[in-house]
């Protein structure tokens, strides 16, 4: 009745299911004794200060746009990667040549620096300047 | 009623829930969550349809991949908390009108459409094997295209979001 992948969703509903009834028992027998101390949000030890919602960097949303692209190239590479090898070297070379346009992708998101951090660069002090200053 | 109704109906409450919690909660966050829940009530009824594929990319793409775009643009704007997110613009005669038509059109369309139905015993295990060969025979070339949509997306997304950043 169920298709392949029904059986999985099964398997997918029990996992959700299972945290759910687990952190439902443990709302039940655990103690509950809420102070003011308790409730704070938990900064290393430090009162917070200011808002949590900082601005994110646009960076996580340029990693997530190209994450999205490739999630659907994988999407499109499962059907292909069930048969093709009942379709000899001919299919084979039809998956490598789509592989291969959206390496050209890659590789253009590479070239452009997408992919790339921007870090902060540290200024190592050096000792014999430090030492002028001293002097 | 048997198992796969009640699984339908129970599929078909998540989604329409969530979605209505969707569009009610002031929350941008609390929003993008709940619209995780209908995403997979969908996903559930793709399932209990034997549209295995469907429900694949339905989790992998949507749940995946774009609940987590718009959390990270909701990540990205400044100042989420505390917005007033009521339009003053409330057009009811109008919308109701364009909902009703459109509602009306998709009704007819579902009654009038001549569904292709099947004995649930002749479903097959999986329909991706199906697809993945007329994926190489038939619509090679449109499989091809579509890794040439996919580069000019990805060139265009990329571009357009480095803009933003200078």
């Amino acid at each position: 009745m169920l298709t392949e992948f029904g059986k999985i969703f099964i398997f997918i509903i029990l996992a959700i299911i299972f945290v759910i009834i687990t952190l439902f028992i443990n709302k039940l027998i655990r103690p509950n004794r809420p102070t003011v101390e308790k409730q704070k949000v938990y900064e290393c030890g430090e009162n917070p200060e200011g808002s949590p919602w900082v601005k994110f960097n646009i960076r996580f949303y340029v990693v997530a746009l190209i994450f999205l692209i490739f999630d659907v190239e994988v999407v499109l590479l499962f059907p292909w990667a069930l048969v093709y090898k009942d379709f000899g070297v001919f299919g084979f070379v039809a998956g490598i040549i789509f592989l291969l346009v959206l390496g050209l992708g890659m590789a253009y998101e590479w070239r452009k620096g997408d992919l790339e951090w921007a870090r902060p660069t540290p200024k190592p002090p050096k000792l014999d300047e430090l030492l002028k200053k001293e002097s | 009623m048997n198992y796969y109704d009640i699984l339908f109906y129970l599929f078909a409450i998540i989604t329409l829930v969530s979605a209505g919690f969707v569009v009610t909660t002031r929350n941008v966050i609390y929003s993008a969550f709940f619209l995780l829940f209908t995403f997979f009530g969908v996903a559930g009824i793709y399932v209990l349809l034997a549209a295995d594929f469907l429900a694949v990319v339905q989790i992998m793409v949507y749940v995946g991949g774009i609940l987590i775009l718009l959390l990270f643009g909701v990540m990205l704007t400044n100042k989420i908390t505390n917005v007033d997110i009521r339009t003053g613009t409330s057009n009811l005669l109008p919308a109701s009108i364009a909902i009703g038509l459109l509602m009306g059109a998709l009704v007819s369309a579902m009654i009038y459409t001549g569904w292709k139905v099947q004995p649930a015993s002749e479903i097959p295990d999986t329909s991706i094997k199906n697809l993945g060969a007329l994926l190489i025979t038939d619509y090679l070339l449109i499989f091809e295209l579509l890794g040439i949509l996919l580069l000019i997306a990805l060139i265009g997304a990329a571009s357009i979001a480095r803009r933003d950043k200078e």
